[in-house]
């Protein structure tokens, strides 16, 4: 029952009841972001690193804030400032904060495993915010937990993840943890972003086509398209991606009519999505940053009392 | 399953009694006060709660505000817990700011309950004042805490189990104690 | 007789030699550290009487592409530690790749080499790079490096992307009769790859190298081989595409000759994430790290359980001629970092015959198959006239087997300087007992 685990790594391998206790905890943190004191003391005492090899603002900000509503001491290590630019290993650097003595690390890196390698080799819990192309649990929960908002996260429900699925962590934690709810994925992206064989590994739906994702679909998730990536010959140009692929008023039409709009952030205006989409009244896009807190909220108090 | 001894100490009918003087102490006490509200501690002080509501919505009319507090994230002994906490959601639809609380809880035990619930009220504001009403105070307090209307005290050893049942979550209301001599054997 | 070097009679073992196509009881005499009489009942005076009471006795495994990283990486790997490995895996001789630092592409360096092997228990036999520097821009004195002592042409490690230079290099090599052992991979599709592009790729973000990347490239070598009407042998073939380019081009009678690595005929993908893949692992010894365990990751890499069947049946069929290890030792901290920094290869010469042997019991080999793709055939393909069998006249390079030991690998007791297996744990039968090389002890259990 319930969520005991010593590290939250992925979504893949997270059952249905531990997806569904991940967010109803969740649910109940969102009520202290109301509050006039915006902190419980359920972790005072507990040291939370955030420790960043990539930079990301926004996951950072969210994790911190997370940790500090709930009284934890959140120390932020980012890349630029510790020892990884003077060519430490990643083994190195996690014993030396092993005998710091951390509660919770937060570890976001461009390599696949790295968390898992960080994990398996330190007794404090670990939360992965980010690993290479692979995972990403805590933005796919907080996008979960904003759909749970909107609509029935059961059987029936179509969600379609459009953009460079090859290389995202964030489709691909969406794409676990909705097929385990049973919620029918369709995924969409250029045949060069888009892994062989996806559809009988991850048990999704691939169109080719994005009107062809978003037909009736009851959510659109848009993916960031890296720009960075027009150089690696993987799409010709910015303007063609977002002719073919963008989500503009008229596509979203061809959604289900209380389809909603999410986007991971920070979003290419003009490119993956239009303003007036991401503006606009379907967009749910700043409810995802609101539920982040609450979610990761809720994975720093279910890790809390298991580590060490 | 060998037969258990449990000692009744309060049934249905005696339980309507024990409420009913509850709500008329805390109408007498707080008469003239503008702001009353009623916060139970889940699970069953809610329940406990949402009866003294409705019984003194009948004898005077007033309808108390009613706020419901989980208590999970300010317990003093997260870090060890055994089992897993369950956080359910704290619901105070109105201010505390001046108000008087009547802080609602089934048992009075150790007093780390009412300790942890009153940090929880206070990060939602300043209340005037909070008083606590409990359905059984049992003794051992840890804690230099006690209640300002208690329906039965009853004295019993921390090895022996206090159960409090209501209608609304248990289909019957009745309230025991099972000395500990009961579950040898078991 | 010498003393130096007393004769020797192996009695009542169980012989299995391709060579000369035997399995049964034989007694072996050997004098002056080589084969003098193989014969039932031998009545022979010696000054030594081995009784083997039905061990096997076989050809000393001949490994045509290990990594000895001397000169250069001795932290990883050093002549004597990696011949001391090979002895206990039952290699005799071991041929070594030239990717070393500085390079094998000079005399001086090949020599160097056998200066070191001098006191090492196996017979190390140097490869050279087919480019200076292995920089596939311009040949090295393949003259100058055969006298010396080179055996084959290699820039293991990497592929010659230059078709001319690889043509040129066929060409002259052919003229020493010295084959070429080619490392096929088109460098852009293999790109920054770190795991075969199939299930686990497409499941875990790891960036893929696709089967292709190594085909296309296989069939690049093949078709100069074939117009060029010269021999070439194509190292650790890992894909279902791979074995049926070399099908069809032994079919059209090109000399292609191809070899197949331990792990990429027992580990697909899977191994990388562990996904239900813990089968043979020894509940005691499992390693630390069971996701993403950078000892599976190799180039070419472990690739789907379609390609593992294909290579077997290959392997079978002898479309695969050898076994070989590509032993490629990494010191444990180059392994203990995040996937895509560890550095590919993992070591193979003390697993090895352990693992041929299982590919008996499971029925892809007989014995004397399994013995042709260890001695016989890499024998051949290096043109060692010496070694290989335990006919009469032969090097006395020989290994007494128990087929029925069981054991379990633990990379803490390896001779190896390295550590980098991806079988830790596993519960393996069959183990080498004693070595022997020129009719002398080497390794002895």
């Amino acid at each position: 029952m319930g969520f005991r685990r010593k590290d939250l790594l992925g979504t893949r391998d997270l059952s249905a009841v531990e997806i569904r206790t991940l967010l109803e905890s969740a649910e109940s943190f969102k009520e202290i972001a109301e509050r006039p004191l915006k902190k419980v003391p359920a972790l005072r005492g507990k040291t939370v690193v955030n420790l960043f090899f990539e930079p990301s603002t926004r996951t950072r900000t969210s994790f911190e804030i997370a940790a500090k509503r709930l009284s934890a001491d959140a120390v932020n290590m980012s890349a630029s400032t510790s020892s990884v630019v003077k060519g430490e290993s990643l083994v190195d650097t996690v014993d030396n904060l092993q005998a710091m003595a951390p509660d919770i690390i937060v570890v976001r890196h461009k390599f696949v495993g790295a968390a898992h390698l960080i994990a398996g080799r330190i007794g404090a819990s670990v939360v992965n915010a980010g690993d290479g192309a692979n995972e990403h649990p805590t933005q796919a929960l907080l996008d979960l937990l904003t759909i749970s908002e909107h609509k029935k996260l059961e059987p029936g429900l179509i969600v379609a993840i459009i953009g460079d699925i090859a290389h995202s962590r964030v489709a691909r934690s969406n794409i676990w943890a909705l097929t385990t709810l049973g919620v029918t994925v369709r995924v969409c992206a250029p045949p060069t972003m888009l892994p062989r064989g996806l559809e009988e590994i991850a048990g999704v739906k691939v169109c080719s086509r994005p009107e062809e994702a978003l037909e009736g679909a009851d959510v659109a998730m848009m993916l960031r398209i890296q720009l960075e990536r027009q150089d690696r010959l993987l799409f010709p140009s910015v303007r063609d991606y977002a002719r073919i692929f963008g989500l503009n008023r008229q596509r979203l039409e061809i959604a289900h009519p209380d389809a909603i709009v999410m986007h991971p952030g920070p979003m290419n205006r003009g490119v993956e999505i239009t303003s007036e989409v991401a503006d606009g009244k379907r967009a749910v896009i700043l409810n995802q940053v609101s539920n982040g807190v609450a979610l990761r909220m809720a994975v720093l108090f279910l890790l809390g009392g298991q580590g060490s | 399953m060998p037969k258990i001894n449990k000692n009744i100490i309060c049934d249905s009918k005696e339980m309507d009694r024990i409420l009913a003087r509850i709500a008329a102490e805390i109408v007498a006490r707080n008469k003239g006060c503008r702001k009353l509200a009623l916060v139970g501690i889940l699970t069953r002080g809610v329940c406990l709660a949402r009866r003294l509501q409705g019984i003194i919505r009948e004898i005077s009319a007033q309808e108390l505000s009613l706020g419901i507090l989980d208590i999970t994230l300010y317990r003093d002994d997260l870090a060890n817990a055994t089992h897993h906490p369950v956080l359910r959601k704290t619901e105070i639809p109105f201010s505390l700011d001046g108000a008087t609380v009547v802080l609602v809880d089934d048992v009075l035990y150790t007093g780390r309950t009412v300790r942890a619930a009153m940090d929880g009220l206070i990060d939602f504001g300043r209340p005037q004042s909070i008083q606590l009403a409990v359905l059984v105070d049992r003794g051992c307090r840890e804690l230099p805490i006690s209640a300002d209307y208690i329906g039965v005290e009853v004295p019993a050893s921390p090895q022996d189990r206090v159960m409090v049942r209501f209608k609304e979550s248990d289909g019957f209301d009745l309230v025991t104690v099972t000395p500990r001599s009961a579950f040898q054997g078991e | 007789m010498s003393k130096n070097n007393p004769s020797l009679l192996l009695k009542n073992g169980r012989l299995i030699d391709a060579g000369q196509n035997l399995d049964g009881k034989f007694d072996i005499f050997i004098v002056d550290g080589k084969v003098n009489e193989v014969a039932t009942g031998l009545d022979v005076v010696a000054d030594q009487v081995i009784d083997l009471g039905g061990l096997w006795v076989l050809p000393g495994a001949i490994d045509l592409h290990v990594h000895l990283r001397e000169p250069g990486y001795e932290y990883k790997e050093t002549i004597l530690s990696g011949a001391q490995a090979a002895v206990a895996g039952g290699f005799t001789s071991i041929a070594c790749m030239a990717n070393t630092n500085p390079v094998n592409d000079n005399a001086a360096v090949t020599r160097f080499i056998l200066e070191q092997a001098r006191t090492a228990p196996a017979k190390v036999l140097p490869i050279a790079a087919i480019s200076q520097g292995m920089q596939g821009e311009a040949l090295v004195e393949m003259g100058d490096l055969v006298e010396a002592g080179a055996v084959a042409f290699s820039d293991d490690g990497k592929t010659v992307p230059n078709s001319k230079l690889l043509r040129h290099a066929l060409e002259y090599a052919s003229l020493f009769k010295k084959p070429l052992l080619c490392h096929c991979q088109d460098n852009a599709l293999f790109a920054d790859g770190v795991i075969h592009e199939g299930v686990i790729s497409a499941s875990h973000g790891l960036a893929g190298i696709p089967s292709l990347a190594e085909e296309i490239d296989i069939a690049r070598t093949i078709m100069l081989a074939e117009y060029l009407r010269v021999p070439v042998h194509i190292c650790h073939l890992s894909s279902r595409g791979g074995v049926e380019l070399v099908r069809a081009a032994k079919a059209r009678g090109v000399r292609v000759t191809a070899e197949a690595t331990p792990h990429h005929l027992f580990l697909d993908e899977r191994a990388v994430a562990d996904l239900e893949y813990r089968e043979p692992l020894d509940e005691t010894a499992k390693p630390s790290m069971l996701c993403y365990n950078t000892n599976t990751k190799m180039s070419p890499p472990l690739r789907s359980a379609e390609d593992v069947a294909a290579l077997r049946q290959a392997l079978s069929e002898g479309l695969i001629d050898v076994i070989a290890t590509d032993h490629a030792p990494h010191e444990a901290t180059e392994k203990a970092v995040e996937y895509d920094l560890a550095p590919f290869g993992v070591v193979g010469l003390e697993t090895a015959l352990a693992l041929a042997l299982r590919l008996v019991e499971e029925g892809d080999l007989t014995p004397l198959q399994m013995v042709a793709r260890m001695s016989l055939r890499p024998a051949a393909i290096l043109g060692l006239n010496s070694c290989g069998s335990l006919a009469p006249d032969m090097a006395a390079d020989l290994m007494i087997v128990d087929p029925e030991r069981e054991w379990v690998v633990d990379p803490q007791k390896f001779h190896s300087k390295a550590r980098n297996t991806p079988f830790a744990g596993w519960r393996l039968k069959g183990r080498v007992v004693k070595t022997f090389v020129d009719g002398r002890v080497v390794f002895s259990i």
